[in-house]
């Protein structure tokens, strides 16, 4: 009797904890269903706007689907229409772009992966203090850096050119790089540096045969963070170049704004989106290399 | 000559110091084990040896020359750390003769010696392997290999085995041994683990705050402890030290512990000096292991004393005893049956003692 009443109640339990269950699943998918679509959103209508012609963005909403696949705006976006003066188009400052992007990340890449390794491993006397120097560089708003940083790429003879850029860039960015590589390093046993010394290799040689060839994980999470905040710099590029040797950014502004004209929202969305595809590119690439763990196991059991 | 000699050598990290004017000699082929508990340093001075660390004062001679400013790689010895410390990006192959290729050996010498060291060890059929798809063990094998191809003339080891679980950690200690005697290689090994220090050393140097407390044979330092430091650092459990004082008339000599009216015959004891003796407090020293439960030699002194606890550990068991009122242990073969809260009759064998000035801490 009791035991027929208990099952009959744990039955019953089971049953509604069941529905509970269900019911929070399906809340949590409309949830997180909700939140997707919310942060798509600004995507679908860029792309969507793009791929129409003037006249359905006049007629349509922002979310009616294009008549028919018109690349057209991309076209214009890329190349320009052709004729002379008042023309602005992306493709020279996607190259400045490039130009810049590729030797800054390089360069604040190696830098900061040299500093860590002697901050870590080659420690000297007031080395926390070099560090804690750099990690303030971290904090440092970027406006606060721009009238000193315009004064020294004067003197230098480089302002309004790509090389000023890389320079500013790889400066700034090296505080951070070395905040990478630093906390990674730190990590790998100093053991591994001791015993390469005692085997012959100098302090290069450590560094390229030894410590290098682990950093992949680090790296591609530095190159993918200073690829991104190089690419999506406006601040820098708009203040210590214009015209010719502006970057992208810079570019896509000054066609968006242009006011000779009436607002072409499908080049514009298109521009946007141009300016957008090479960090997707860097993310979905070195994402793939994102492989944590490369040293596990090689040190310790 | 010497084939490692250290001189009235000291290093401070700031203010800390960390090493106390050592002095340290190690003939060829001898096996020297640095032993303390952690933060003695051992380890600095395993460094300072290899070169990795600078010296403050004095100086490391290596047969009679003196590398003391000499870069690690040219001072011609090779080191096991306790991680390994394999390079991860290489093979094994890359790894062993990573030290050779940096010195510029030649390719036929290069060869020859990995195929020499890789059989040694039997580590030849892992030579493409990755240090990260070996076990603990053949990782091990892989560090001594890398120190063996290069020939060095001493052989450093930073706690080899402790990253080993136990069963394996048995083994590998059995091979170094086997190693060791088979090359008659140089060692200077670093461990704070008895046992190891014990079976492995032919010379023991028990550290403590940055001095050697004692610099001499296993034997001696497991039977003559010159102070109570490494009385109670060797030995498991540890030495017994019972507070009393001596009491000395014309021939005799003998013990008095606090709090106690029995008086313990050390006639036998071969003290260091023989002035002075009466009413000296002393520490007196004997192992667990040498207070017996049958007589078995002539001189056993007999007392009884009250057993308190017992503690079960297999093939033996370590009995709390109580000494007027100090606690001692003992160890016995569990066969035997201790009645509990009760006075037993045990026999101390007097041939085992030491003795210890209780202010100084030095044997005497």
């Amino acid at each position: 009797m009791q035991d027929n009443l208990q099952s009959f109640s744990y039955k019953k339990l089971e049953q509604k904890s069941k529905y509970t269950n269900m019911f929070l699943r399906w809340f949590l998918y409309f949830v997180l269903i909700l939140f997707a679509s919310y942060f798509i959103f600004p995507l679908y209508v860029m792309v969507v706007t793009s791929l129409k012609t003037m006249e359905e963005i006049r007629q349509g909403t922002l979310l009616t689907w294009p008549s028919s696949l018109n690349f057209d705006s991309w076209l214009v976006a890329w190349g320009g229409r052709g004729y002379g003066a008042g023309d602005t188009f992306l493709r020279p400052y996607f190259w400045n772009s490039i130009k810049m992007v590729v030797p800054a990340v390089f360069f604040s890449t190696f830098i900061g992966a040299m500093t860590g390794y002697v901050l870590t491993k080659w420690r000297f006397k007031g080395d926390q203090w070099v560090f804690l120097f750099l990690l303030f560089g971290c904090f440092i708003p970027f406006q606060a850096i721009l009238l000193p940083m315009a004064r020294t790429l004067g003197t230098l003879g480089i302002s309004n050119s790509v090389v000023g850029l890389v320079l500013v860039h790889t400066v700034y960015g090296i505080p951070f790089t070395t905040l990478f590589f630093r906390n990674y390093y730190i990590s790998v046993p100093t053991e591994l540096v001791k015993a390469a010394r005692i085997d012959g290799a100098g302090f290069f040689k450590i560094f390229f045969k030894i410590l290098l060839p682990i950093s992949a994980p680090i790296i591609v999470v530095t190159v993918i963070w200073q690829f991104t905040q190089i690419w999506n710099d406006f601040l820098f590029g708009s203040t210590f170049s214009f015209g010719e040797a502006a970057p992208i950014q810079v570019a896509l502004n000054n066609m968006v704004l242009s006011s000779t004209s009436i607002k072409e929202y499908n080049v514009d969305m298109a521009s946007a989106i141009i300016a957008g595809i090479p960090t997707l590119i860097v993310y979905v690439l070195a994402g793939k290399y994102f492989i944590r763990g490369l040293t596990s196991g090689a040190v310790k059991g | 000559m010497k084939t490692l000699k250290i001189e009235e050598l000291s290093k401070n990290f700031g203010t800390t110091e960390v090493l106390r004017k050592i002095n340290l000699e190690i003939d060829e082929g001898n096996f020297l084990v640095l032993l303390g508990p952690s933060g003695c340093g051992k380890s600095t001075l395993l460094n300072i040896i290899a070169g990795l660390e600078t010296i403050n004062e004095g100086n490391v001679f290596i047969d009679d020359y003196n590398v003391s400013k000499v870069e690690p790689k040219d001072r011609n010895i090779a080191m096991v750390f306790q991680s390994y410390a394999l390079y991860p990006s290489m093979n094994v192959m890359e790894n062993m003769i990573f030290g050779l290729k940096q010195a510029k050996t030649s390719k036929e010498k290069i060869a020859e010696q990995l195929e020499k060291v890789s059989t040694f060890l039997q580590v030849d059929k892992l030579l493409e392997r990755k240090p990260s798809q070996l076990s603990g063990g053949q990782r091990q094998r892989v560090a001594i290999g890398r120190a063996l191809v290069r020939e060095p003339r001493i052989f450093l080891f930073d706690e080899p085995l402790s990253n080993l679980d136990a069963k394996l950690r048995v083994e590998m200690r059995r091979e170094i041994k086997k190693l060791h005697q088979q090359l008659k290689t140089t060692v200077v090994y670093v461990t704070h683990d008895q046992t190891e220090a014990m079976s492995l050393g032919t010379k023991i140097a028990i550290m403590n705050h940055g001095v050697i407390q004692q610099n001499e044979t296993p034997e001696n330092i497991y039977n003559k402890p010159s102070n109570t430091f490494v009385a109670d650092f060797i030995g498991s459990p540890s030495m017994n030290l019972i507070r009393g004082r001596l009491i000395k008339n014309s021939n005799n000599i003998s013990f008095l512990a606090d709090d106690s009216s029995l008086e313990v015959p050390i006639n036998n004891y071969d003290f260091k000096e023989n002035s002075d003796l009466n009413n000296k407090e002393i520490y007196f020293g004997i192992r667990p292991e040498h207070i017996y439960f049958k007589k078995l030699n002539e001189d056993d002194f007999d007392i009884n004393l009250r057993a308190d606890l017992s503690e079960y550990i297999g093939h033996e068991q370590i009995v709390t005893l109580d000494y007027s009122n100090q606690e001692i242990l003992a160890k016995f073969p569990s066969t035997i049956k201790i009645e509990l809260e009760k006075e037993i009759k045990l026999y101390f064998d007097l041939a085992h003692i030491s003795l210890f000035d209780l202010k100084t801490k030095e044997r005497i």
